[in-house]
Formats: C-alpha cells, sequence, structure tokens
C-alpha cells in the first residue's frame, strides 16, 4: 500500500484501533463490553488482550509491515476464541470488516481530501483479502476443535478397553484420528 | 460457534451494538456445546434419588413433577433453615461486583450470567419473592421475580456452568462462597431429577462398585497388574508387587480411578506403584490398594450433601474393615475438598483410625489430625525434606515445567507449597505462571464439579481458556514444555485443553515427575521416562545405577 491512504492510517493508528477494538468488543452484551474495555491485565482479561494485539498486527498489515503468513499466525488467537464462543462463523471472522466503516468515519472526520478513490478501493481490496483468511483460519480451528472432541471420546472408550484385553491383537499403534 | 446463521439481509446490517435488556428479562438460550446431557434415570433411581425419568434439556417439556414449584419452594425453605450460610449468603451480598469478572467461566464466554454475582441472583431473586417480606412486597424492583419455567431452565443451565472452583469468593469482600450457592441450586434441582449424566451415572458407579467407571474389583486389579508390567520394562527391570485389600496393613490407599484407567493419570499410578515399592525395600513401608474404595473422587458433591456423605463413608468403611493406622491419598482435586471441609462434620471423627504419623520420617501430620488422611503431596514433601529419597532431577531435564494449582487442593487446603517443594526438587526446569493465575488465585481447569464430559467441549475450552492463556505466556516465555497438577480431573481435562490453546505442552501428575527421578534399588539401563520415551541424553553406557552420584 502507498500514498495518502497509507500515510492517514500510519497517522491515525492509534485512534483506528481504539475505535475498531470498541466495536469489535461491543459484538459481546453490555455487561461483557464494559469489562473487555476496562480490564488491563493481560491474564484477567485474555480475550481483550488477544483481540486488541489481533487488530494492531491486521493495521500493520495494511501497512505492509506483516506478510501474509505472519497474518494467519495473527488473526489465529482470536479467531480460535471467537469459534468457539456464541457466534455464528459469520460474526466469529466477519469483524475485520468493521475497519472499512471505521476507516471512512475517520476519513470524513478528519475532512481528509488527499486520499483518492482508488486508492480506498485498494484497501477495501485488502480488507476483503483478509476477511476471506480469517474464514481460513475460522475453518482450520473448528477442524482442530472436532478433531479433538472426536480424539477425546475415542480415547476416553478406546483405551479402557484396550487395557481391559478386550481389544488385543488388533493393534498397538496409537490410533489418531487427526 | 453458535448453531444460529445470519440471512444474507442480517449480514448486510452491521451493528455494532447488542440491544440493552435487563437480565431478567433475557430467556436462557440453552446452547448446543455448553451443557452436559442429561441424567440417564436408571444412575438415577439406582441411589434411590427422586423423580428419575428420561428428559431432553433441549425439550420446552422437561416432563418436570406436577408439584415441582411446591418441591423447590419446601426444599429452599428447608435449606435455608439448615444452613446458615446459605441463608447468610442468600442476604449479605451488596452487589457490589468484586467477584464479576473473577470467573474463568465469565472471562472465557463472556455471558454475563457466568458473573458469580448474576449466577447467584438467579437464586437470590427467588428467595427474595418467596421468603422476604420486600420481595413480596416491592416484587421486580426490589430484585425479586417468581419462579417459572424460564427461570428453573435458567438455573439448570448456569449452576451446571460452574465449576464450584471457588475463585470468586476469594475476591468477596463479605467472604461469600458463591460455589457453596451452586451446590445449594444443585440440590434443588436434584430434588425434581434434574442433574447432568456426567454427574448421575459416575455416582450410581461409585455406590456399587466403588469407583466412577463401574469398574469391578477383578478388573481394578488387573489394571495395576498391567501397570507391573510396564514398569518392568521402563524403570530398568524392578519388579513391584503391590498388595490388595489386604487386613493388618499400616496403611490404605486411596486414589481417583482416573488414575487407573485415564492416560495421563496411569503415569501417575505407576509412579505411586513405583514410590510405593521403593519405600518397602528401603524402609518396609507398609500400605495396601482397595478394590472396593477404589475411587477417591466423589461426585455426590456435585448432587447433594446426603449422596456425598454415602459416597464419603465407603472411604473409612474400608479402613475400618482393613484395620489399617491411617490412609494415605492421591493426586484428587475434590476428594480433598469432602476430606478438608465436609468429612470431619459429615462422617467423622475417625476415631478407629490413629493421628497419621509418617512410619519412615516419624513426622506427625498435624493437618490431618482428625480426618486420618495424609495428601501425597504432604507425604512425598516430608520424604525429600528428611532426605529419604534418592533423586536424580537431570531425568526430568528435557521438561521445563509449570505448576497448575488445581482448585479443590490449593483454596479447599491451602496445599500450596508442598506440591511446588516436590516438583522443585525432582525437576531443574520449573516456571511459575503470573501470580494472578496461581496459588490462591489459580484458574480452573474448566471441567470441575462434573463436567468433563465430552459434549459440552466449547464449555470446557472456554472455561480454561484463562488457565490455558498463562501455560501460553510461560510457554512462549520459558519453554515451557509440560503443565504440572495434582488433580485427576485436570489430568483428563487439561490435555485437550492444551492440545487446542497451547498444543506443544503436555500434562502430567506430580508423582508422575517423582518417579522419574527416583533412583530405584537395584535398577539397570533405565532410559526412558514413565511413558516409554527415551530420555535425550541418556545413553545406555552412562545409565545411572542405585549409588551413582547425582549431579544437578
Amino acid at each position: 500500500m502507498s500514498g495518502h491512504v497509507k500515510n492517514f492510517l500510519e497517522k491515525r493508528k492509534t485512534v483506528i484501533i481504539k475505535k475498531w477494538f470498541d466495536c469489535v468488543v461491543d459484538t459481546y452484551p453490555p455487561e461483557t463490553a464494559s469489562f473487555l474495555k476496562k480490564e488491563k491485565d493481560p491474564f484477567n482479561n485474555p480475550v481483550g488482550k488477544t483481540t486488541v494485539q489481533c487488530l494492531e498486527a491486521i493495521i500493520d498489515h495494511l501497512l505492509d509491515k506483516r506478510s501474509e503468513q505472519d497474518m494467519i499466525s495473527h488473526l489465529d488467537p482470536i479467531i480460535r476464541i471467537r469459534s468457539v464462543q456464541d457466534f455464528p462463523p459469520s460474526k466469529a471472522a466477519g469483524f475485520v470488516l468493521f475497519l472499512k466503516k471505521i476507516i471512512r468515519e475517520e476519513l470524513n472526520n478528519q475532512k481528509s481530501k488527499d486520499v483518492e478513490i482508488n486508492e480506498l478501493s485498494a484497501l477495501d481490496s485488502k480488507i476483503d483479502e483478509l476477511v476471506l483468511i480469517a474464514f481460513d483460519v475460522y475453518a482450520k480451528c473448528r477442524e482442530t476443535f472436532y478433531q479433538i472432541k472426536a480424539n477425546e471420546a475415542k480415547n476416553r472408550f478406546y483405551k479402557a478397553f484396550e487395557r481391559a484385553g478386550l481389544v488385543t491383537g488388533l493393534t498397538e499403534e496409537k490410533q489418531d484420528l487427526s | 460457534m453458535s448453531d444460529e446463521l445470519l440471512k444474507p439481509e442480517e449480514l448486510i446490517k452491521i451493528d455494532h451494538k447488542i440491544p440493552s435488556k435487563d437480565w431478567m428479562d433475557t430467556p436462557v438460550n440453552i446452547r448446543k456445546g455448553m451443557y452436559c446431557y442429561a441424567s440417564n434415570p436408571k444412575s438415577v433411581e439406582y441411589v434411590g434419588l427422586p423423580h428419575a425419568r428420561a428428559w431432553n434439556p433441549l425439550d420446552d417439556d422437561w416432563k418436570l413433577p406436577e408439584n415441582w414449584k411446591q418441591i423447590i419452594h419446601e426444599g429452599f425453605k428447608e435449606r435455608l433453615d439448615k444452613f446458615r450460610s446459605f441463608k447468610v449468603f442468600m442476604d449479605i451480598c451488596v452487589r457490589c461486583g468484586a467477584c464479576a469478572d473473577k470467573c474463568h467461566f465469565f472471562i472465557g464466554t463472556g455471558d454475563p450470567k457466568n458473573m458469580p454475582v448474576l449466577r447467584a441472583e438467579l437464586l437470590r431473586s427467588v428467595y427474595r419473592n418467596d421468603f422476604t417480606k420486600v420481595g413480596k412486597i416491592l416484587g421486580k424492583i426490589a430484585g425479586a421475580r417468581e419462579l417459572t419455567i424460564d427461570v428453573l431452565k435458567e438455573w439448570w443451565y448456569y449452576f451446571f456452568s460452574c465449576t464450584e472452583c471457588r475463585r470468586c469468593s476469594v475476591f468477596c469482600p463479605y467472604g461469600i462462597d458463591t460455589a457453596e450457592i451452586t451446590i445449594m441450586a444443585r440440590e434443588l434441582l436434584n430434588l425434581i431429577g434434574l442433574n447432568i449424566d456426567w454427574i448421575a451415572t459416575p455416582v450410581a458407579n461409585c455406590y456399587r462398585t466403588g469407583n466412577h467407571l463401574g469398574i469391578q474389583p477383578h478388573a481394578f486389579k488387573d489394571m495395576l497388574d498391567f501397570f507391573v508390567e510396564d514398569i518392568e520394562e521402563v524403570a530398568g527391570g524392578i519388579q513391584v508387587e503391590p498388595s490388595f485389600n489386604r487386613k493388618g496393613a499400616d496403611i490404605l490407599f486411596i486414589t481417583p480411578s482416573g488414575d487407573v484407567f485415564a492416560d495421563p493419570g496411569t503415569y501417575t499410578a505407576m509412579g505411586y506403584l513405583m514410590l510405593f515399592h521403593y519405600l518397602r525395600e528401603k524402609y518396609g513401608f507398609d500400605i495396601t490398594w482397595s478394590t472396593y474404595a477404589s475411587e477417591g473422587g466423589n461426585f455426590g458433591f456435585f448432587t447433594s450433601h446426603e449422596t456425598m456423605k454415602r459416597l464419603n463413608s465407603k472411604m473409612y468403611a474400608e479402613a475400618k474393615r482393613l484395620g489399617v493406622k491411617w490412609i494415605l491419598g492421591g493426586e484428587c482435586g475434590h476428594m480433598w475438598r469432602v476430606i478438608n471441609q465436609y468429612m470431619d462434620t459429615m462422617n467423622g471423627p475417625a476415631d478407629f483410625l490413629e493421628e497419621p504419623v509418617s512410619p519412615i520420617t516419624g513426622t506427625k501430620f498435624e493437618n490431618s489430625k482428625s480426618t486420618k488422611m495424609v495428601h501425597i503431596a504432604e507425604f512425598v514433601a516430608d520424604l525429600i525434606k528428611h532426605d529419604k529419597l534418592e533423586l536424580d532431577p537431570s531425568r526430568n531435564d528435557h521438561l521445563k515445567v509449570t505448576f497448575h494449582d488445581s482448585c479443590n487442593p490449593a483454596r479447599g487446603m491451602g496445599l500450596l507449597d508442598e506440591p511446588r517443594y516436590v516438583i522443585q526438587n525432582v525437576c531443574n526446569h520449573f516456571y511459575e505462571m503470573p501470580d494472578n493465575t496461581i496459588r490462591e488465585q489459580t484458574f480452573c481447569c474448566g471441567s470441575g464439579a462434573g463436567l468433563n464430559a465430552g459434549e459440552n467441549m466449547e464449555q470446557r475450552m472456554l472455561g480454561g481458556l484463562p488457565r490455558a492463556n498463562a501455560v501460553k505466556y510461560v510457554h512462549e516465555k520459558h519453554g515451557v514444555n509440560m503443565l504440572a497438577c495434582v488433580c485427576a480431573i485436570d489430568r483428563a481435562a487439561l490435555p485437550p485443553l492444551m492440545e487446542y490453546w497451547v498444543p506443544e505442552v503436555d500434562v502430567t501428575g506430580m508423582t508422575e515427575l517423582v518417579a522419574n527421578a527416583l533412583i530405584m534399588p537395584g535398577q539397570v539401563d533405565r532410559t526412558t521416562d514413565l511413558r516409554g520415551e527415551e530420555i535425550p541424553g541418556l545413553q545406555s553406557d552412562d545409565v545411572k545405577t542405585e549409588g551413582d552420584n547425582v549431579e544437578k
């Protein structure tokens, strides 16, 4: 990314992240959102901490500071959380899209006229790409989750039967569904 | 993941605010993955608990007895009269919110009704309505509401979304033990047959066969015999000889059956066998296992105090039958809370037993003076303190260990330093998690109090998130690859939790680490750990045998 939009993002990074963070935590019930915003200790508030770290990483990516591979690892922790919380897939991964609205609002607020329409389209495309990566990560998290669930169910019974000598002779190899 | 999929027109609307409604007006949403299956009626019937029937939490009709409101009201009244603490806890909360953000389920799920104060309000609101004048007159203004079917469903969902870990109670300025509120709520729910199967069936099994899994005595012995063979293989030809149901033994050993039947607890069980063998060879230590009191855990604790008492009594009945002097208890969670907080006034005093004294060091275990049951961490710490164990901690050098304080031993009996002392003497690489996640403030595994079922995996992953987050921190900072604990539920619950959040970290019991480091009398060619994995750096030509100097 280059030009005015990059300068604008660079300059307004802190404000944009703050607004974006507020929008993302507002996907939770209000009492929870207020806790996520207020509590600063990363161990008392892992969801808030993970969320803010992820949003910072995404902005850095838009500023060409992080690669796509980096983005997978930076999106993973927040989506890993949201994919088991009470969100449909669209809400679990779709928070990335909030950024479009926030950037536009911020451009309006600043009355910035330098940013051209084609620059904004390029930024939108980059955000769209990020949403697709977010859905990849979401699918991977759910796959891992179900593998763990299936393996646990299987191990609970299989191992007990195996130890009780009921499956002698089948195989000694550790079975894994993953 | 939520089951509800949004329609395209709903997706277009990006609304950043959820409409604000009073919690009383927000109906419960029983979400798949966040609840455990209802109890099997056969299990409920077996222990004579009321209103056994097949029912499904997702159905509208829970097949409640016709007079269910009356049963709950009378049960509530009886408990308010019987347990002063319950009455006080219902009255004195000022809703300051100190506990609100301390619950792992709230932190993980973000559901406000998992705030301990709000979870307690679910019950308190009905208490105000039924038992206080101000509630009867002012109703909702005074925070009172009638018990309806929706309220009942809310009770069931949220009181089985609490692991009774008591972290919230640490922060309450009034000392309200919110876990006891959950305990009372579950008792009330049990009066109308509303339990979960992961509790009800272990209770029935334990009552019938002595352990949660319903393993009969011969199978229990078979399992330990398998361990004897495994030990011979991994511990350099050592032949351990456990004894069972032996009358006249000095000490009876009781541990959760999870250690005997589920990995990685099985390695802890092997550790017990090796430790007892070592002590017998060196000091003539005399201990027996029981195939009848083959369970330390007590799921009666999650059902009703009467059921807890019944299951607890079998341990002491067996100690009496065998004529032992005292009981040594293995690495268990709620077994210790039951022993430490309830046993004495429930089934005690166990005055047919002796005040526990270590036959090896002569130490009197003052903490167990009345219950006559000693925790293995305290017992082993005392042995190490008196230099009675020959240890080679370098055999655990491939492990970077952190310690998860299991809620019940930590908050329920104050066992904080003994396991750490033991682990630090058998491992060279030990790292603590951040202060606000350990000791009294430890975060729960998310699966305690009967919630370690398979169908509620989302609930478990979210409940365990704060714990996993702290483990992740020490993994990234220090390279921690092993999470030690002293609880069988932890050993069952933490491996999948780690696999999801911090897959590089494995789970172990304390005694497994001890047995790895223990230099067994007469051992030869011991190059693997208890899991049969080669220990890096230990070649067959430099294997240590008894009497070798140990370099730390």
